[in-house]
């Protein structure tokens, strides 16, 4: 085989200067100023995490004191939710492949796409201001009446940064939807599409219509903290609960925000490197539907404990276990995919293989807090601390992570090392076990989430989970230096290292400024690999 | 072409769809404390100037029509007919913003602003409070929409001034018309909810 | 010598081995359906490995049998979950009516305890064995919560409302109560014991403290502070409603419906009296926000508690 030359025009080299990238209206590039500006957002959250985590080594508060180790989890949690894991996937990998995957020149409307960027920029400027001025300690989900009238710390401005920066996820998700909609190639139907596609389109629906609540209730927040109106506060006849049905009516779908795209690469790896169709397609793709309806469903579940009547309880208790369902005929089906495959097992299924499993986990725990029985006593332990890390950082992350590196070559035109890449999926799998099962355990035992000091008996497993961050946090780190390194001395990639079939694999790595040369007509299905074979190169 | 004009008008539903969800936050608060406390909603109601939410409901109704008149004569590409249309409805539109100040101007004279300066006597002063609390905020995001739209107004005025619309390309015309529809739809419920609470059995 | 870390809480009250025996069924669902998975995954990658860097896999696209099999089977897992986590979490909401009565105010960073016989107690609750016990809760700032892993119980301390949990403690012992609602600086720090005694101990510590009478003569004394009587006076000819008999009536309001005079209600009607207005009672009577602090309502609350309806009037 003949090493593959590296394009001579792309859309790296097509334009020079910092104005040619901070002006762009080019969905790739865009893509990767996400993609530095989530870095860093991603390292900040990080950073937090390893406090949070050093502190919880001793029962006692002798690292940081009280108040600091609030702002800790508090800010971890919005950088990570809000400026992490929201933006992660779409932005970047969804930005960069959706135009590509269906054969479009760009975005429906690049310029709004480039002003999201921007939004989100300023949206995060403003919560970074409030860090560096002093930081924020209310959890990041600002309860009433503690945000409103009883915290001294940054509320406002942390408030502002997260209500403008709802609107860069909202004008993304509007403009994948017009983009899916309008911009397909001929040829390509709906159940052509890529399953990352459709992923993307039930994301960018609760983008739509989720966001802009969480946006009107940080706004009636503001004006509760700025002004003392009463809406949530009961000294003034207001309800702080509502304020909770407002926020988890945004932030329950949120998970899936963040968990749909995820699933949406895992589906592409999985088919590629099986060399077959992807099981039950119009399942994979339904389900995705399915869960960003009931997604919004379930908000109350969060409240069980919070004196809502117990036949609502009970609806909500049922809507939630419905839906684990479509996140179940997911998984099922992406096992049966590797069925009689010719399984590669490369780096980005590594990846796969650590999402699959961190998933599941997350998702059957999830199951002990649909259940009302067991929710009572493990609401706000451990035990959904735990939870939820599988699903957005075992699930979100690992998926993000195996995306990367499956869409690397194609973003940059070169390959990573490979037996790095390995190591790394193997350091955050264990790591990540390491670090969140204990705190499964010391969730049923009822250490409280968002503690500063704990009781010692719970001190030998919380020391486990340190020591697994440590290792997780190696295995963050290293495709931070082997993807900057393989940049310059990466070996070149060619068009379709992998073997994968759909168009973004047709088109050279990196591709051209306007994707294609000629507008691609699409005649076969999806993951064909069976009839037309893998072809790399 | 075909396409852009397409996704512009898909783009603008979109948009208005998260528009109705934006709002829609403000009308769950609305409900539940209407539901919990519907004796001061009725009190609450009587402090609003019924007249002037009702001339304003008619002169918002009135710019949505000469905006359709406006969409109409794009359509057909009579742009100077289309830039005097769309100038009468920023018109209308200024009327109503001017009559929404002056109640809100009344409303600071009466110290019915909610926060540290509110005052109110009675018994329900404190729920009066949360009422006027969501007025202010829902009509006060409502006028930041008309704000919005008079800015676009003027904009495609502009255009129009210049010529710039035919039969084959109106669609900026197009979505300002719906965005402007809008934001009259959405006052077309606020009137009720806020003006007219349990009117019928205050009437004299 | 290092002992073993202890991996699960102690089962000390009468509803903890219900919630555990439905913890270890869901740890079982996970367990198999998790392995199910891996093995899938692990047995595939591995007996399918492919062996030529062309090899492709079979062309497979699905089957809807095996679809509607993996829908329905974990659905009805599901239901079956659903149904016994409903049933015990209507055992942990449903107090029976013989039991001890507790109040409990959170307040930034410490838990207050009442007694019915009048003893206080902050951050410790001195409770018998054996007892069911409910505990009304409310918190005088921002939202708390009560937690007792020993007993698998929590509710949320609302201010502004009443919530409650109940339970009946198994074992004597001392036990952890946890706030377990973020509430600023020390939340860590809000945590208290419960001490669960044999009923000689528990009479004995009763018998022991300072009490300043019980909780509902404590209410009655504000009763008459407040000048609540004289309005409402036992007879019903007052300016108020009588509330003799009035705790767990049902309650026709001026708008016309008709609602159940509970803990929450008794305590709305005296902070914000004019939001449930009883029919044919002028809105006259003034708020007792702010002049009467979380403990004293729930005192009131006790007081009007114990007032039954009088007896066949003696002449």
């Amino acid at each position: 085989m003949t090493t593959p030359a590296y394009p001579e025009l792309n859309y790296l080299n097509a334009t020079h200067g910092i104005r040619s990238w901070l002006l762009t209206k080019d969905h790739k590039r865009i893509a990767l100023l996400y993609l530095i500006s989530v870095t860093v957002f991603f390292g900040l959250g990080g950073m937090f995490a390893g406090l949070i985590r050093l502190e919880l080594t001793t029962p006692a508060g002798d690292l940081l004191a009280a108040d600091t180790y609030n702002k800790m989890f508090t800010m971890h949690g919005i950088v990570m939710i809000f400026f992490f894991l929201i933006p992660s996937i779409p932005a970047i990998l969804g930005n960069f492949l959706i135009p590509i995957m269906i054969g479009a020149k760009d975005l429906a409307f690049p310029r709004i796409n480039l002003l999201s960027w921007y939004i989100y920029i300023i949206g995060g400027s403003f919560t970074l201001y409030a860090i560096v001025v002093g930081g924020v300690d209310t959890g990041w989900t600002f309860y009433t009446p503690y945000s409103t009238s009883a915290s001294n710390t940054n509320v406002l401005p942390t408030g502002i940064g997260i209500f403008i920066t709802g609107f860069s996820s909202i004008l993304t998700g509007l403009n994948f939807i017009v983009t899916i909609h309008r911009m397909r190639a001929p040829g390509l139907t709906w159940f052509r599409l890529p399953l990352f596609v459709w992923a993307h389109y039930a994301t960018s629906l609760i983008q739509i219509l989720g966001t802009p609540v969480v946006a009107i209730t940080v706004l009636m927040l503001a004006a509760e903290r700025a002004f003392g109106i009463g809406i949530f506060n009961p000294a003034l006849g207001g309800d702080p609960v509502l304020f909770q049905h407002l926020f988890w009516f945004y932030s329950h779908p949120a998970v899936y925000i963040m968990i749909l795209p995820a699933m949406g690469v895992i589906s592409e790896l999985v088919a590629c490197f099986s060399r077959k169709p992807i099981f039950g397609y119009s399942f994979v793709a339904f389900s995705s539907l399915a869960i960003a309806v009931f997604g919004f469903l379930v908000w109350a579940h969060h409240m069980f404990v919070a004196g809502i009547s117990p036949y609502a309880a009970m609806v909500f208790s049922f809507l939630s276990f419905a839906v684990a369902i479509p996140s179940a005929v997911k998984t099922f089906n992406w096992a049966a995919t590797m069925y009689k495959g010719a399984i590669w097992l490369a780096s980005p299924m590594i990846f796969v293989f650590g999402f699959l499993g961190l998933f599941t986990i997350g998702g059957l725990t999830g199951l002990f807090l649909a259940s009302l029985g067991t929710d009572i006593h493990i609401h706000d332990t451990y035990f959904v601390v735990a939870h939820f890390h599988y699903i957005m950082v075992g699930g979100a992350i690992m998926g993000y992570l195996a995306g990367i590196h499956f869409y690397w070559p194609k973003i940059t035109g070169r390959m990573y090392p490979e037996a790095w890449a390995k190591f790394s999926a193997l350091a955050v799998f264990v790591g990540f076990n390491l670090t969140f099962f204990p705190q499964f355990i010391l969730g049923y035992m009822g250490m409280p989430r968002r503690y500063h000091t704990y009781p010692p008996e719970f001190q030998v497993l919380n020391v486990l989970s340190s020591a697994g961050a440590t290792i997780l946090a190696v295995g963050y780190s290293i495709p931070l230096i082997y993807l900057l390194w393989s940049l310059k001395y990466g070996k070149v990639a060619g068009n379709n290292p992998w073997g994968a079939t759909g168009l973004e694999w047709k088109t050279q790595s990196p591709p051209l400024t306007e994707n294609f040369t000629e507008t691609p007509i699409v005649t076969e299905e999806p993951y064909d690999y069976a009839r037309q074979g893998a072809h790399v190169g | 072409m075909v396409q852009q004009k397409e996704s512009v008008t898909l783009g603008m539903w979109v948009f208005l769809a998260q528009e109705v969800m934006f709002f829609g936050g403000l009308f769950m608060a609305y409900l539940l404390y209407r539901v919990w406390y519907p004796a001061a909603w009725a009190e609450g109601s009587q402090e609003l100037d019924v007249m002037l939410g009702g001339i304003n409901t008619v002169v918002l109704i009135g710019s949505s029509l000469t905006m359709a008149f406006a969409v109409r004569c794009a359509q057909l590409g009579q742009n100077k007919a289309t830039r005097n249309w769309l100038l009468l409805t920023l018109v209308l539109g200024l009327v109503f913003v001017v009559i929404k100040g002056f109640e809100y101007y009344h409303k600071f004279e009466m110290h019915h602003i909610p926060g540290a300066d509110f005052v109110f006597h009675g018994p329900n002063a404190d729920q009066i409070q949360i009422f006027l609390s969501l007025y202010f905020m829902m009509t006060g995001l409502h006028a930041l929409h008309m704000l919005i739209g008079f800015g676009i107004l003027a904009w495609i005025a502009g255009m129009a001034h210049k010529g710039r619309f035919s039969p084959e390309y109106y669609s900026h015309v197009e979505m300002a018309g719906l965005y402007w529809h809008f934001v009259d739809i959405v006052w077309i419920f606020l009137f009720p909810l806020l003006y007219l609470v349990d009117r019928v059995h205050h009437v004299g | 010598m290092f002992s073993a870390p202890p991996l699960f809480p102690e089962q000390a009250s009468a509803l903890a081995p219900q919630v555990d025996n439905l913890y270890f069924f869901l740890i079982a669902v996970t367990v198999f359906f998790a392995g199910v998975v891996a093995l899938a995954v692990g047995y595939f990658a591995l007996k399918y490995r492919r062996k030529h860097p062309d090899d492709v896999g079979a062309n497979i696209h699905g089957s809807v049998p095996l679809e509607i099999l993996w829908t329905v089977i974990p659905f009805v897992i599901a239901m079956f979950i659903f149904a016994w986590s409903t049933t015990v979490y209507f055992r942990i909401i449903r107090p029976p009516d013989e039991r001890l009565e507790i109040y409990a105010v959170g307040k930034r960073w410490m838990w207050k305890f009442q007694h019915i016989d009048g003893q206080r107690e902050i951050n410790e609750l001195h409770l018998p064995v054996g007892r069911a016990v409910k505990m009304t809760i409310s918190s005088e700032d921002v939202i708390h919560d009560v937690f007792v892993p020993a007993f698998r119980v929590k509710a949320d301390a609302i201010p502004g409302r009443y919530t409650s949990i109940w339970f009946t403690p198994t074992k004597p012992g001392e036990y952890h109560l946890f706030c377990s609602q973020y509430c600023g600086t020390k939340h860590s720090g809000m945590v208290g014991t419960v001490i669960v005694m044999e009923p000689h101990a528990y009479e004995q510590w009763l018998s022991g403290g300072t009490s300043e009478g019980s909780l509902a003569t404590k209410g009655q004394k504000l009763f008459q502070d407040l000048a609540c009587i004289s309005c409402h006076v036992p007879e019903g000819s007052g300016r108020g409603p009588t509330l003799h008999g009035v705790f767990g009536s049902q309650v026709t309001l001026s708008t016309g419906s008709v609602i159940l005079a509970d803990e929450n209600y008794i305590r709305e009607s005296i902070l914000t009296p004019q939001a449930k207005l009883v029919a044919g009672y002028q809105p006259q009577m003034p708020t007792f926000q702010g002049l009467v602090n979380e403990e004293g309502v729930m005192a009131l609350l006790e007081y009007v508690k114990s007032m039954r309806k009088p007896a066949t009037r003696e002449p």
